[in-house]
């Protein structure tokens, strides 16, 4: 019987290219091991899914050893095992999955599978000097797989998807930006660094689904594929006057046009639905000048901005541990075994597969 | 007990006792869902068997995705119960099957080669004679990739029969594993038997956009 106040649970994350092992005691951090493949995939310009699934498998079991000796536990004393089943690359998303249940039986414990998205928001209540997270709240999660708007009313119960990318991934035309400027993988870092002598108002690159005939069916979607193509161009027909290109202003630009759409939708989001919270996650939150334009305009609207330290804003375990901690202390049972991955798993489904014969965790 | 559990061609879980004894045997067909099924099959044959002090893992060849589920739980699930794992080729386990399916009718097996799907136009095969004295399939070539078509021209040439399976026994995975263990022998590294590297080609130039 799982207790519900401040469980022990470890939690599984591979829908990337990182393999998360975390173990939180309900919201206290004991563990946070992150094993990346970001190397491997460098010289291919992205994450390819089957080198990503080949290093989820060899790093699981190393990575949840480490995790156990960090948060100084026994496998034996988990009262939960949580796993992301979705959304993901389908692939790796299996390899946890397939992980998570052999834990789970090994140890006859329960089992929690939940959202990889409403994870991300559940880092935040790891945050030990942030206090209580107030609902609702307004959520905007950046990486390089993802870039959408929550409403967020209720972690474990209430999580709506207002928009999200049509096409790529914010933290993915960082990526094929810095391609374009022969910069190497990943992008984020290396257009900051680009960005860092450049003027952000040397170019007026697009602001993808902003114009006024967007607000009516795409008002809190993203798109980035026209930005990219419009830097394509635009150095294309740079580079056909002989002059070098401005590296720097560009960068700089392009960076401008992400961080300002990214800010512009999240704020508008927090006016029109009177939620004056805002909450920052996923890896692209590294990039400090997302971070600095929205505190600042934040601000300005009389909006309050809470950001998840940086390494638990990337894709890790912990956040999925503290999601399944949440679930198990609102009362809910366990999921069944008989989930898979679910690669375009909804926000909406916050848990997959809860079973209605489960034994409740005891008050 | 040794629990097996293989997911190079559907998903099979089974326990067995150190000789051999079955205890617990269940499969899905479907040849994906490996994720989906294998929690509760693992339970049911968790369940129906005392602890485990080994666990015996098919390492392939196969399709690599469903391959990994059964990797991967059989490595988490042995990390749960602190015992070892001992990875055996899949191969082996249907050869092993084969084998011993015909000593018990009395057939001459002769030698033969064990042959799977492995998707994109191609086989993959590994060739068999016998058992050797620790009861184990002797085996001549390790698991290879054949295009189809040139799969029975080189069986001819290496004087195998063909023997196609769709399935993977896990009791014979297991079996495999302890006959291993009581004669101290080895019979796949840690790696899975993926035969293959991963699709992908290294990052080339921008395309142009105007
Ligand atoms: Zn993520």
């Amino acid at each position: 019987m799982v207790l519900m106040d401040a469980p022990l649970v470890l939690g599984i994350e591979t829908s990337c290219d990182e393999t998360g092992i975390g173990i939180v005691r309900g919201r206290t951090l004991l563990s946070n091991t992150i094993a990346s493949s970001m190397d491997e995939h460098a010289r291919y310009g992205g994450v390819v899914p089957e080198v990503a699934a080949r290093a989820h498998l060899e790093a699981l079991q190393p990575s949840i050893d480490a995790a156990l000796a960090e948060a100084g536990v026994a496998l034996a004393d988990l009262d939960a095992v949580a796993v992301t089943s979705g959304p993901g690359l389908a692939g790796a998303l299996m390899v946890g999955v397939g992980a998570a249940k052999g834990l789970a039986v090994a140890l006859d414990k329960p089992l929690y599978a939940v959202n990889h998205l409403v994870g991300h928001i559940a880092a935040d209540i790891l945050d030990a000097e942030a206090g209580e997270l107030e609902y609702p709240t307004v959520a905007l999660l950046v990486s390089g797989g993802h870039t959408s708007l929550l409403l967020v009313r209720d972690l474990t119960s209430d999580v709506e998807l207002l928009g999200e990318t049509m096409d790529d991934a914010a933290g993915e035309a960082f990526d094929k930006v810095a391609r374009l400027l022969t910069l190497p993988y990943p992008g984020g870092p290396e257009i900051d660094r680009a960005a860092a002598t450049g003027d952000p108002t040397a170019i007026r690159f697009p602001r993808g689904l902003s114009r006024a005939s967007d607000m009516a069916s795409h008002r809190y979607d993203f798109s980035f594929s026209g930005l990219k193509t419009a830097v394509a161009r635009w150095v294309e027909q740079h580079e056909a006057t002989g002059e070098p290109v401005p590296v720097a202003d560009v960068a700089a630009s392009f960076r401008e046009a992400v961080v300002d759409v990214l800010v512009t939708k999240a704020l508008d989001a927090c006016a029109r639905y009177g939620v004056p919270r805002l909450l920052l996650g996923g890896g692209v939150i590294a990039n400090k000048r997302l971070r600095d334009v929205a505190l600042e305009r934040a601000a300005a609207a009389g909006v309050s901005v809470r950001i998840p330290p940086l390494r638990l804003c990337t894709d890790n375990g912990a956040m999925i541990a503290a999601l399944a901690a949440e679930l198990i202390a609102s009362g809910r049972r366990p999921s069944t075994l008989a989930f898979g991955a679910d690669s375009t798993l909804p926000v909406t489904e916050i848990q997959v597969a809860e079973d209605p014969d489960a034994e409740a965790p005891a008050p | 007990m040794i629990l097996g559990i293989d997911t190079s061609l559907g998903t099979a879980v089974a326990a067995i006792t150190r000789d051999g004894e079955v205890l617990a045997d269940e499969q899905s067909a479907n040849p994906l869902g490996h994720a989906e099924v294998i929690g509760d099959l693992l339970r049911r044959v968790s369940s129906a068997a005392p602890a485990p002090t080994h666990v015996a893992v098919g390492m392939g060849p196969g399709p690599f995705t469903g391959l990994r589920v059964g990797i991967a739980t059989a490595r988490v699930f042995a990390l749960g119960k602190g015992v070892p794992v001992v990875p055996v080729p899949s191969h082996d386990g249907i050869a092993l099957g084969v084998l011993l399916a015909d000593a018990l009718t009395g057939t001459e097996t002769g030698r033969f080669a064990v042959v799977t799907d492995a998707r994109r136009r191609e086989f993959a095969f590994s060739v068999y004679d016998g058992l050797d004295d620790d009861g184990l399939p002797v085996r001549l070539s390790d698991a290879a990739l054949s295009p189809r078509d040139g799969l029975d021209a080189r069986l001819d040439e290496a004087g195998a029969r063909r023997y196609d399976a769709t399935s993977v026994s896990a009791a014979m995975i297991a079996l495999a594993a302890a006959r291993a263990l009581d004669a101290g022998r080895t019979l796949a590294d840690g790696e899975p038997l993926y035969l293959r590297s991963p699709d992908v080609v290294a990052a080339h130039a921008p395309k142009r956009v105007s």
